[in-house]
């Protein structure tokens, strides 16, 4: 049997895949990864489809015994990673064979990194996904000891490498006004805008909260809102004025109010940011975000085109910037499954 | 100034990049639930290429849709149509609605906090077993968990507040109350709201083909029974601990 056996992990890793979409109406948000463009990136890496799922490691990698003969790719937050001792590129595609040993250490920059199997990890669909959501009662953690056994896989293609959009380390991101967003005055949505935000302490799959200036965000009619649909990236403001961004395991209603809605292809920036990192929102138009996510899709779709063959011939110097020689480097010292690696 | 003395419902605003809502109220009320169901239903039946989902919440319905497929003006054209067609809270509820009659547990160590639930009520223990007893609830919306249904509207003399504090887990099947309106908690779970009853109903059991029991719009009764009723009903039928499903008719 293809797959990996799990020697060893950090507390965040979970089966995820594009989640499950229709089913608000039963109570079930569509959760899946954190990072769906990781997971788009993985499909074109290993060429397959882009309803496979990954492994989502948060923060932190882990150590696997490859079971079988086995293609793997990684993407997302960028981790450091080797076969048997040899560095591997991340955002790259391998073929690896029985009994060999993957070690992935912690996160250079960014939370989420993925580890995607040849034919997909085939655990049970849940409610039509393979996705864990734990706190719905879907699946659970990853853990020392489990196996993740590899889907059929009819693809081939390995060694391959891809240059990803940066979206680790916080940055700009657009957000449209939204069904609550005129229970904030004007003032109060410009300030918004002007607030160089930080990324807080608290943040899961669930939402990122936002430190700001220190003042408050409140709505003109802050305890009297009726409890309401969420889709991910809304940005709602807590009983404390508060901002926190709603990720994609958010609960399916809430009570309150939201400022706005993040752009779908703005969520992964900040899914992966970590704690201090900057963020700074801006103001789009209906029209323009609908623009912008037609173009985000058609960027999605030409992935698998802009796949380059890896090479690992030091003499193959064109690529040696794609091969980020040193963008895994981790201190030797710390211990990459340290308790808030992130 | 209050926005809800600006906003004239029913209002079709969108939420996000690929959805709208349409609302029939800011506040609860029984009418304006309904509307949302029956609008919904109306909703589903246009069959619209582009719509991806649809739901309700409280008072609202919720469609999500591709507007790559159908454009935002198009489908708000088409859903302001719908809803000058007729008066939608005085709608026929959709058909294919359930009746659940559920064995409850009113009280007693399963249900450690009637007595302070029927005291906020102003009423006494046998008074509000017969009252909640007596009620027949329709699930308003599902959410908080897959498959957990929020039911209502109860008697104005329950309107109470929920508790300050939290209570750290009621069991998967408790019936909590809280602000004119039940939970059947569909898994373990800490609450706000007080454990006024228990069941023996899974609300959502994936091992099963259709892994959620209710759909908004269902009715429920929780009818009175005791202890010792409960467990032989829940060792009979493990899933819906006895609870006996009628279909409504239309």
């Amino acid at each position: 049997m293809s797959g990996l056996r799990v020697l060893r992990i950090g507390p965040m890793a979970s089966v995820q895949d594009l989640g499950r979409p229709g089913l608000l109406a039963d109570g079930v948000a569509q959760g899946g990864a954190a990072d769906q463009r990781a997971l788009a990136e993985g499909a074109a890496l290993l060429g397959q489809n882009l309803s496979c799922a990954a492994l989502e490691l948060g923060g932190v990698g882990g150590v696997f015994e490859v079971t079988g003969s086995l293609r793997v790719a990684f993407t997302g937050a960028p981790m450091s990673a080797t076969c048997d001792g040899v560095r591997m590129a991340w955002n790259a595609s391998y073929q690896l064979k029985a009994g060999q040993l993957l070690e992935i250490g912690a996160a250079t920059r960014g939370v989420y990194g993925y580890l995607h199997l040849g034919g997909g990890i085939d655990v049970p669909l849940m409610l039509g996904a393979r996705a864990a959501h734990v706190g719905a009662g879907l699946g659970r953690m990853i853990q020392a000891g489990d196996t993740l056994r590899a889907g059929p896989d009819q693809g081939t293609r390995v060694d391959q490498t891809l240059r990803v959009a940066d979206r680790f380390g916080g940055g700009g991101v657009r957000l449209v006004e939204s069904f609550q967003s005129d229970l904030f005055s004007g003032e109060t949505r410009a300030r918004f805008t002007a607030t160089a935000f930080r990324r807080g302490a608290r943040a899961n799959r669930m939402g990122v909260e936002l430190v700001g200036d220190g003042r408050r965000f409140t709505a003109i009619d802050q305890l009297n809102v009726l409890s309401e649909v969420i889709v991910p990236g809304d940005v709602q403001m807590t009983g404390e004025g508060t901002p926190f961004v709603l990720m994609r395991e958010h609960q399916t209603t809430g009570g309150y109010p939201r400022i706005g809605s993040v752009l779908p292809s703005d969520l992964p920036r900040i899914a992966q940011s970590v704690q201090g990192d900057e963020i700074r929102f801006q103001w789009v138009t209906l029209d323009q975000a609908l623009d912008l996510e037609a173009r985000d899709q058609a960027d999605l779709r030409q992935l698998p085109q802009q796949c380059q063959p890896l090479l690992r011939d030091p003499s193959g110097l064109s690529n040696l910037l794609s091969m980020q020689l040193i963008g895994g480097a981790v201190s030797a010292t710390a211990d990459p499954f340290a308790k808030g690696a992130y | 100034m209050n926005r809800a003395q600006t906003l004239s419902f029913p209002v079709i605003r969108t939420i996000g990049t690929h959805g709208v809502l349409v609302s029939f109220s800011d506040h609860l009320s029984d009418a304006q639930n309904r509307a949302a169901l029956a609008f919904r239903a109306a909703v589903q039946a246009l069959r619209l290429g582009g719509i991806v989902e649809t739901s309700t919440t409280l008072t609202s319905v919720f469609v999500r849709f591709d507007p790559t497929v159908l454009p935002h003006r198009a489908l708000q054209d088409r859903l302001s149509d719908l809803l000058a067609q007729q008066d939608w809270s005085l709608a026929e509820l959709p058909a294919g609605r359930r009746l659940w009659q559920v064995p409850t547990v009113y009280g007693t160590e399963l249900a450690p906090q009637l007595g302070e639930a029927a005291d906020l009520a102003g009423m006494s223990e046998s008074a509000a077993i017969e009252s909640l007893g007596a009620a027949r609830v329709r699930v308003l919306t599902l959410g908080f968990a897959p498959g957990q249904p929020y039911l209502g509207p109860l008697e104005a003399c329950w309107d109470i507040p929920r508790q300050s504090g939290l209570t750290p887990q009621v069991p998967r099947g408790a019936l909590v109350a809280a602000v004119a309106q039940l939970v059947l908690f569909a898994a373990p779970s800490p609450t706000g709201w007080r454990h006024v009853g228990q069941t023996g109903f899974s609300c959502f059991d994936l091992n099963h083909p259709a892994p959620i029991a209710l759909r908004v719009g269902d009715e429920m009764q929780f009818v009175p029974v005791s202890p010792q009723e409960l467990a032989t009903a829940s060792e009979r039928d493990p899933r819906y601990g006895g609870a006996q499903m009628l279909e409504i008719d239309a």
